[in-house]
């Protein structure tokens, strides 16, 4: 069980004893700053996470706010992707994948008996770490979401809605002259942002992504960042990540996750200037993680 | 009993050279290789050449104890077709033998039996000579070789390698064999019977007779029948086995728990280990006869062996390759392709029919193309169930006959094998073989392209 070795002291006999990820959690203590924010879009309240036995998310508490985005990080294995992936219920394809707690959506329990994940999901869209475009053209890749909900009324609405998703995703003027060629034909970086505009095609409110750029070189990402701010306007996001500047450059609040726990949340400013607790401190120095 | 003697010459030849080896290395040489290769060496100088030899003198023999044996009869009886002098050849072998024969009494028969015999005492005592001698120079010349310059390691694994190879070759060797004879063969009853008779001719009744002047000692060889026979059965099974074993290959890869998969899948590649005469008498007494009663009852004449009852079989016996080749692509598909669909919002089936399909497409169709070659190559059920006439006809529900079943009725019982009759065999065979192949190599394109994809 010696997932992490730290300076901390309190953690120091992690080294020595054997410790349950349990009793290191609970020596994490409560998150520090404010989980919470007016009007949120989405409230996480409570979540434990657990993959059949072994619990990978601690009573999480997390708003998400409109028009503005959030970053996730901490060390790999710290429950990123699986809170996340909580938000859309992408966990319900892993049998073994149990969720307790309240997760609400407009103040809707997304885990609801009439709440259907299906719809949710449409809702709530989601942006892989690879990109991964469906081996059709790129145009079917866009109108696949509003073909699926009948989002458009005929082929011209159609039309409108994938030349928009694209152009909003950033890509057009790279691919409007070869709609109709594979999407996997696309460089990584165009892959990815075909894969944004496929999500935003579904016109959902609010976009997760998964460490969109961590398959990309610093010009697609950089591309993709601006893409994130002006996304902004229009929804509320949520963003995973391992690169502390990406973090810093997009996200206007920050959470930083350890073993399952949020240990510190606020503006990004402040935690990546003046990080209250001693872990995030430590993580955002680049002293572990 | 020379073979006898030349494996314990080599085993000896193992030990002395091993021992020789360990001997030298003791007094301080510095040997390339372990004492154990120098044995192997050793062992191997002294098998290969004798074996060789050895097969070289036992092929030769008998062509060389005819030869001679021919050469001590008068000339009328060498003037004799070569037939006949194969008998009496054989007489003199028989005589010279021991065993029994019509004509014991026959003074020149007898001398040449008693040449043979002389000759082949001969060429038993040199061959045994010829072949002890090599295995025992082999051996010293082995023995000789250890030395320090020896890299006995090398030369051994350069020899089971040299092994490997030849076996493997033995196979290729065959099978270019198979299809070089086949091939001879056809171009015979294509000079026999022309090509466009053949691929054209809609008329299939090989039954030359054996005097001219009885009915039908023609013969006729039209093709088309049998081969839309064949398409008709085939077709009839794929369209049982590509729906079923479609779907049961998406339930299992998609829906089925790991549970239901681990026992489902091995149940349903059972179906693929039923040796096909059973699924053979399972169509001609249970389903053809059921499909007869079925068709009566709603004013239909099904024949009682009918192309409906043995595609529907074969569409059975085949499900488990469309289900198991199309599930390993299904599988392939990777989780991110589900995992975006899911993440637009759509629900399994729709991402199964969308996305996880169209990726694995490629896949699924070299899967039937493999499918469909295995049910042309089909033989026994047909033969079972599907009758022997060659009815052109594209109604299911008469009798036809495959390609298969012709060759099988061809060649069974007895037969000259230069009639047009027997060499039509060897044409339909070829004719099947030049299908699959082509449907083979296409199939497996297809997957490989599908792979590629992916990786
Ligand atoms: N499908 C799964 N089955 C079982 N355990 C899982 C599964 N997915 C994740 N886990 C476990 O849950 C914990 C959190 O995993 P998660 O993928 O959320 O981490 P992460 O923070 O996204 O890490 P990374 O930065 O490496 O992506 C890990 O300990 C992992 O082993
Ligand atoms: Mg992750």
């Amino acid at each position: 069980m010696n997932e992490e070795v730290t300076p901390l002291p309190s953690l120091e006999q992690d080294q020595t004893s054997e410790q349950t990820i349990e009793e290191i959690v609970a020596s994490l203590g409560e998150t520090v700053g404010e989980p919470r924010v007016d009007d949120p879009k989405m409230s996480v309240s409570n979540v434990n996470v657990f993959y059949a036995e072994k619990q990978a998310i601690f009573g999480v508490d997390l708003d998400i706010a409109n028009n503005e985005v959030i970053s996730m990080i901490g060390p790999s294995g710290c429950g990123k992707s699986t809170l996340l992936r909580c938000l859309n219920r992408m966990n319900d394809t892993i049998p073994i994948c149990k969720v307790t707690g309240e997760l609400m959506l407009d103040g809707e329990d997304i885990y609801g008996k009439d709440t259907d994940p299906v719809l949710l999901r449409a809702r709530v869209g989601m942006v892989f770490q690879k990109p991964n475009p469906f081996p059709k053209s790129i145009y079917e890749n866009v109108a696949y979401g509003p073909r699926l909900h009948g989002l458009n009324r005929n082929k011209a609405d159609l039309d409108d809605i994938v030349v928009n998703s694209l152009k909003k995703a950033g890509i057009y003027n790279e691919v409007k002259n070869r709609l109709d060629e594979s999407g996997t034909s696309l460089s990584g970086g165009q892959q990815q942002r075909l894969c944004i505009a496929r999500t935003i095609a579904c016109s959902p409110e609010v976009i997760l992504m998964d460490e969109p750029c961590s398959a990309l070189d610093p010009i697609a990402t950089a591309k993709i960042e601006e893409l994130i701010d002006e996304l902004r306007e229009n929804y509320a996001i949520a963003i995973v990540t391992h690169s502390m500047q990406q973090a810093a450059r997009v996200s206007q609040r920050t959470a930083y996750f350890h073993l399952g726990k949020l240990v510190e949340v606020g503006d990004t400013d402040t935690i990546f200037t003046n990080p209250s607790h001693e872990l995030t401190e430590n993580y955002i120095t680049g002293r572990f993680g | 009993m020379l073979l006898l003697v030349v494996f314990v010459l080599t085993a000896c030849a193992y030990v002395f050279g091993r021992t020789r080896a360990a001997t030298l290395r003791k007094n301080g040489e510095s040997l390339h290789s372990l004492p154990r290769y120098y044995g192997y060496l050793t062992a191997i100088y002294t098998a290969v050449p004798a074996l060789f030899i050895l097969a070289f003198w036992s092929a030769a023999e008998p062509t060389y104890l005819k030869h001679s044996t021919t050469n001590t009869l008068p000339a009328e009886i060498r003037a004799l077709p070569e037939g006949e002098l194969n008998l009496v050849i054989n007489d003199i072998k028989n005589i010279a033998t021991g065993g029994i024969t019509q004509n014991t009494d026959d003074a020149v028969r007898e001398s040449s039996a008693q040449h043979y015999a002389d000759r082949k005492n001969t060429s038993q005592l040199l061959k045994s000579i010829f072949v002890v001698l090599a295995s025992l120079l082999g051996a010293l010349y082995g023995l000789s070789k250890i030395s320090v310059h020896t890299r006995a390691r090398i030369f051994v694994e350069r020899t089971i390698m040299t092994v490997l190879i030849a076996c493997s070759c033995i196979a290729i060797f065959t099978t270019v064999g198979i299809v070089l004879s086949v091939l001879f063969e056809s171009l015979r009853f294509f000079n026999k019977v022309p090509f466009t008779e053949f691929a054209f001719g809609l008329h299939w009744s090989p039954q030359t007779s054996i005097r001219a002047d009885q009915v039908g000692s023609s013969g006729s060889f039209g093709a088309v029948p049998i081969f839309a026979g064949t398409l008709l059965i085939s077709a009839i099974a794929m369209l049982v086995a590509v729906p079923f074993g479609l779907m049961s290959a998406i339930y299992l890869a998609e829906y089925a728990s790991s549970n239901v998969r681990a026992w489902a899948k091995p149940l349903l590649e059972i179906l693929a280990g039923i040796p096909t005469v059973v699924y053979g008498f399972f169509a001609a007494l249970t389903i053809a006869p059921m499909l007869r009663n079925v068709g009566e009852s709603v004013g239909l004449s099904v024949a009682s062996e009918s192309a409906l009852a043995a595609g529907l079989v074969m569409g059975i016996m085949i499900i488990p390759f469309v289900s198991s080749l199309s599930d390993d692509v299904i599988t392939a598909v990777p989780q991110a392709m589900r995992d975006g669909s899911l993440g637009l919002g759509a629900t399994k089936s729709e991402t199964i029919k969308r996305v996880v399909i169209p990726a694995a497409l490629p896949g699924i169709v070299g899967a039937i193309l493999l499918a469909v070659s295995r049910a042309i190559g089909e033989t026994m059920i047909v033969v079972m169930a599907a009758g022997l006439t060659a009815n052109l006809t594209i109604n299911p529900l008469e009798a036809v006959t495959t390609v298969t079943v012709q060759i099988v009725t061809l060649l069974t019982g007895d037969q000259a094998f230069d009639s047009p009759k027997t060499l039509a065999a060897f044409a339909l065979g070829l004719m099947l073989f030049i299908t699959t192949l082509i449907l083979n190599v296409i199939a497996l394109r297809v997957v490989r392209k599908y792979r590629e994809q992916y990786e």
